[in-house]
C-alpha cells in the first residue's frame, strides 16, 4: 500500500500500543539544551532512573548564551546556573555536550542538521517547538515538554497519538526577494496558525524541489507557527548531498547504503493525504507579519486588512488599510533557528554590502552556530555586515526571544528574521516585533524602515 | 503533583471558573521567557499572565472575583507557540485543575496532561455563554465529568471532549506514562536494534 514517510517513520519506531491507547513511540535522536531540561534530570533522580540511551541524547547551550561576551562564567548568575547543571547532568550522563567555548556549539536547530546528527527516515524529539525545522531532511521531528523529555531521558520513549497528514504543494519560480520565509508566512497566513493542529505537514512540489536544505528548514522550522507539530520535505538528492561528509553522517559504503534506505522511507507517489492543499509560489512577494501572531502577515503592496478591534492593531500602532512599507524600526536583527543560516547571511550581505545602517537603528547579526559564523567569516561576511554598522555577534538565540541580554527596550520596533512576533517574545512586554526574510530585514536596517527589498536588488548586479 | 509516578484516576474535576478571553494566547503570554532563567518550577505561579496583567489591571488573573478559581475558561487555540511546559506548570501552581476552552495547541495540551490538568473542548457557543456566566456569576460551581465530557454550571449544561487516549489515561490514572514506558523496556530496547541508522546501515 502506498504511504507518506509521517506512517513509515512512525511504523518503523512504533513499540508497542500503551493501554491508554497511545502509541508508545521510539526517539531516535533527543537534543537537549539549558531550559527545558534541568526539572527533567530532577524528575529522574528522584525516581532512580537512569538515562536509558545517553548515546542517542546531544546537547548544547543556546537560549541563554549571551552573544557579546560568551565567556564562562556568565555574567547573569542564573544563566550560569543553568549551564553549570546541564554540564553537571550531561557529565553523570555520558551525555555529549557542546557548549559556547567548543566549536560545534549552536542554535539546537542549527548545529543538529550541520553536524549530520538530523538524518532521514530518523524520529526526533526536543523540549523545543522550533524541532519541526529538523523535517527539512525527511525526519518527523516535533518539540515536547518537560515531563516528555523526562520520560524520553528514562525510555527512549513518548506517550503520543499519530497526526494527521497534510501534503502541501508549492509549485512556480519564486521571484528575485521572494525567499523560504516569504512562503512559510504564506503558508501560514493561508491557513491559519491554528490550521495545523492534529496534522504534520508535508511540504512538496517543484518549488520546494528546487528549494536548498537551508531554506527547506525555515519552511521546516515554522510549521509549529501554522500549528502543525511536525513538517517535513522528502529525502531526495538535495539532502543526501547535504549530509554527505558531515561529522555524525554514515561514511564510506555505509552511506550509500543509508541512501538506499533514505529513498524508500520517503512518500510513495500514490500514497493518499488526509488533505491537500496547493500554493502558487509565483503570487507569493516579499512578505512581513504586522501582528501579534505569525498569521498576521501582508505581501508589502498589499494593506492591512482585519477586525479594528483586534488588539494585534492598537498593540502594533496599525490601523486597517495601511501598508508595512514606511514602518520605522529601531533594531534589525538577523538570526535565530529559522534564518541564522550560512546562506541567510549571504543573501542579507549582498543587500548590506556598500551601504551603512541608518543611524537610528541598533542591528544586530548573530550567526546560529559557531560553524555558521566561521564559514561566514571565511568567505568575508562579517567584513560586510561591520563596515555597514552592524554588530557581528557570537552564536545563539539571542534576540528571538527574550532569555538572554538580547533585549528589545520599552515599545521599539524590530524588523526581524526570527520565527515568533507575539507580544513580549522579544523580551519587551511592549516590543514590536516585524518579521520577514533576512534580506527584508537587512534593506530595512539600511532604510531606517520596513521597504521592498526587490528596488534595492535592482541595483545588485545578477 | 507532577513526579508523582503513580499517579491516581482523575474522573471528575469541580471548582470555579476564571474566564480569560481571546484566541491564539500563546505560552509566551501565559509564561513570559524571562522566568525561564531557572533551573525549578518553583515560584512560577507569581508569574502567570505577569506582562497581561501588569498592562491590563482588569485582567481576570487580577480580579478578586476569581481568586481561589480553578477552572480556567478559554477560547480557541490556547497554549500555542512555545512548548514551554512552564506555561501549564506556572497555571496548576496557580491552583489550575483543568481547563474547558475551544480548542487547544497539542504540544500545550499534551504538557498539561502529563501534570495531570484535562484540557476539554466545546464548540465556541457553548464556551462563550460559560465565560458570560463566570464573569456574571464568579462563585458558581463549574463540574467537568472526564469520562462523558458533561460540563455543567448553574443551569448551563454542554459536552465537551478529551482526544479519547488522553481520556482513558485520565480515568484509568495513566496519565503519567513513564513507567509504562519503561514496562517492557526489551521491546524498546528491540525495536531500536531493528533502525538501518541504530544497526550502522
Amino acid at each position: 500500500m502506498a504511504e507518506t514517510l509521517f506512517h513509515k517513520v512512525w511504523n518503523a519506531h512504533a513499540v508497542r500500543k500503551l493501554p491508554s491507547g497511545q502509541t508508545q513511540l521510539f526517539v531516535g535522536l533527543h537534543l537537549i539544551h539549558e531550559v527545558t531540561t534541568p526539572q527533567a534530570f530532577d524528575m529522574l533522580r528522584q525516581q532512580g532512573w537512569r538515562v536509558a540511551f545517553p548515546e542517542r541524547t546531544f546537547a548544547t547551550i543556546d537560549h541563554i548564551v549571551p552573544t557579546s561576551a560568551q565567556r564562562r562564567p556568565f555574567l547573569d548568575v542564573m544563566a550560569e546556573e543553568m549551564a553549570s547543571s546541564l554540564e553537571r547532568n550531561c557529565r553523570d550522563a555520558g551525555i555529549p555536550l557542546w557548549t559556547p567555548d567548543q566549536d560545534e556549539q549552536g542554535i539546537v536547530h542549527v548545529i543538529g542538521p550541520e553536524l549530520g546528527l538530523t538524518q532521514p527516515g530518523m524520529t526526533i524529539a526536543c523540549g523545543d517547538s522550533h524541532t519541526s525545522t529538523h523535517g527539512a531532511l525527511g525526519a518527523i521531528a516535533f518539540g515536547i515538554g518537560t515531563s516528555q523529555v523526562r520520560d524520553v531521558l528514562a525510555s527512549q520513549c513518548l506517550a503520543l497519538d499519530p497526526l494527521k497528514v497534510r501534503r502541501i504543494d508549492v509549485n512556480g519560480s519564486l521571484e528575485p526577494g521572494v525567499y523560504a520565509k516569504d512562503v512559510i508566512l504564506t503558508i501560514i497566513r493561508r491557513l491559519g496558525v491554528q490550521g495545523g493542529v492534529g496534522f504534520a505537514y508535508e511540504y512538496g512540489g517543484a518549488t520546494i524541489d528546487a528549494m536548498t536544505l537551508e531554506e527547506r528548514m525555515t519552511i521546516c522550522n515554522m510549521s509549529i507557527e501554522g500549528g502543525a507539530r511536525a513538517g517535513y520535505v522528502n529525502p531526495d538528492d538535495t539532502t543526501f548531498a547535504y549530509l554527505r561528509g558531515r561529522p555524525f553522517a554514515p561514511q564510506g559504503d555505509a552511506f550509500d547504503r543509508a541512501v538506499a534506505w533514505w529513498r524508500q522511507i520517503a512518500s510513495d507517489r500514490h500514497a493518499t493525504y488526509d488533505d491537500r492543499v496547493t500554493v502558487d509560489a509565483t503570487a507569493i512577494e516579499p512578505t512581513v507579519t504586522w501582528g501579534i501572531n505569525p498569521g498576521q502577515s501582508v505581501g508589502v503592496s498589499e494593506t492591512i486588512a482585519g477586525d479594528p478591534q483586534d488588539e494585534a492593531f492598537a498593540f502594533m500602532g496599525f490601523r486597517p488599510g495601511a501598508r508595512v512599507t514606511g514602518t520605522r524600526i529601531d533594531v534589525a536583527f538577523i538570526g535565530s533557528c529559522t534564518n541564522g543560516r550560512l546562506s541567510d547571511l549571504e543573501e542579507a550581505a549582498r543587500i548590506v554590502k556598500g551601504h551603512r545602517v541608518a543611524p537610528h537603528v541598533k542591528a544586530l547579526v548573530v550567526p546560529g552556530s559557531k560553524g555558521v559564523s566561521r564559514a561566514a567569516e571565511a568567505r568575508g561576511l562579517h567584513h560586510v555586515f561591520l563596515d555597514a554598522g552592524f554588530e557581528w555577534r557570537g552564536a545563539g538565540c539571542s534576540m528571538c526571544l527574550g532569555m538572554n541580554p538580547d533585549r528589545l527596550e520599552g515599545q521599539q520596533t524590530c524588523a526581524s528574521s526570527s520565527n515568533r512576533n507575539f507580544k513580549g517574545r522579544q523580551g519587551s512586554p511592549t516590543g514590536r516585533t516585524l518579521l520577514m526574510s533576512p534580506a527584508m530585514v537587512a534593506a530595512a536596517a539600511i532604510a531606517g524602515e520596513v521597504v521592498d527589498v526587490r528596488t534595492m536588488l535592482d541595483a545588485i548586479p545578477a | 503533583m507532577t513526579n508523582d509516578q503513580r499517579p491516581s484516576a482523575i474522573r471528575h474535576v469541580e471548582g470555579r471558573g476564571l474566564p480569560v478571553r481571546g484566541h491564539d494566547i500563546d505560552t509566551d503570554r501565559i509564561m513570559p521567557a524571562r522566568f525561564l532563567v531557572a533551573v525549578s518550577f518553583e515560584g512560577l505561579e507569581r508569574h502567570v499572565f505577569e506582562d497581561d496583567r501588569k498592562a491590563d489591571r482588569s485582567h481576570p488573573f487580577n480580579d478578586p472575583r476569581y481568586r481561589g478559581a480553578s477552572i480556567l475558561v478559554v477560547n480557541a487555540n490556547f497554549g500555542c507557540g512555545s512548548s514551554r511546559e512552564h506555561a501549564p506548570q506556572g497555571l496548576a501552581r496557580f491552583g489550575i485543575r483543568a481547563i474547558v476552552g475551544e480548542s487547544f495547541s497539542e504540544i500545550f495540551q499534551g504538557n498539561a496532561a502529563m501534570m495531570g490538568m484535562p484540557c476539554f473542548a466545546a464548540d465556541h457557543d457553548s464556551i462563550e455563554r460559560l465565560q458570560t456566566l463566570v464573569e456574571r456569576t464568579a462563585d458558581v460551581t463549574i463540574a467537568a465529568d472526564v469520562q462523558s465530557g458533561a460540563i455543567t454550571a448553574g443551569a448551563l449544561r454542554f459536552t465537551a471532549t478529551l482526544p479519547p487516549a488522553l481520556r482513558d489515561a485520565f480515568v484509568s490514572g495513566q496519565w503519567n506514562p513513564t513507567a509504562m514506558l519503561l514496562d517492557r523496556f526489551e521491546e524498546v530496547r528491540a525495536v531500536a536494534s531493528r533502525l538501518p541508522y541504530i544497526k550502522g546501515f
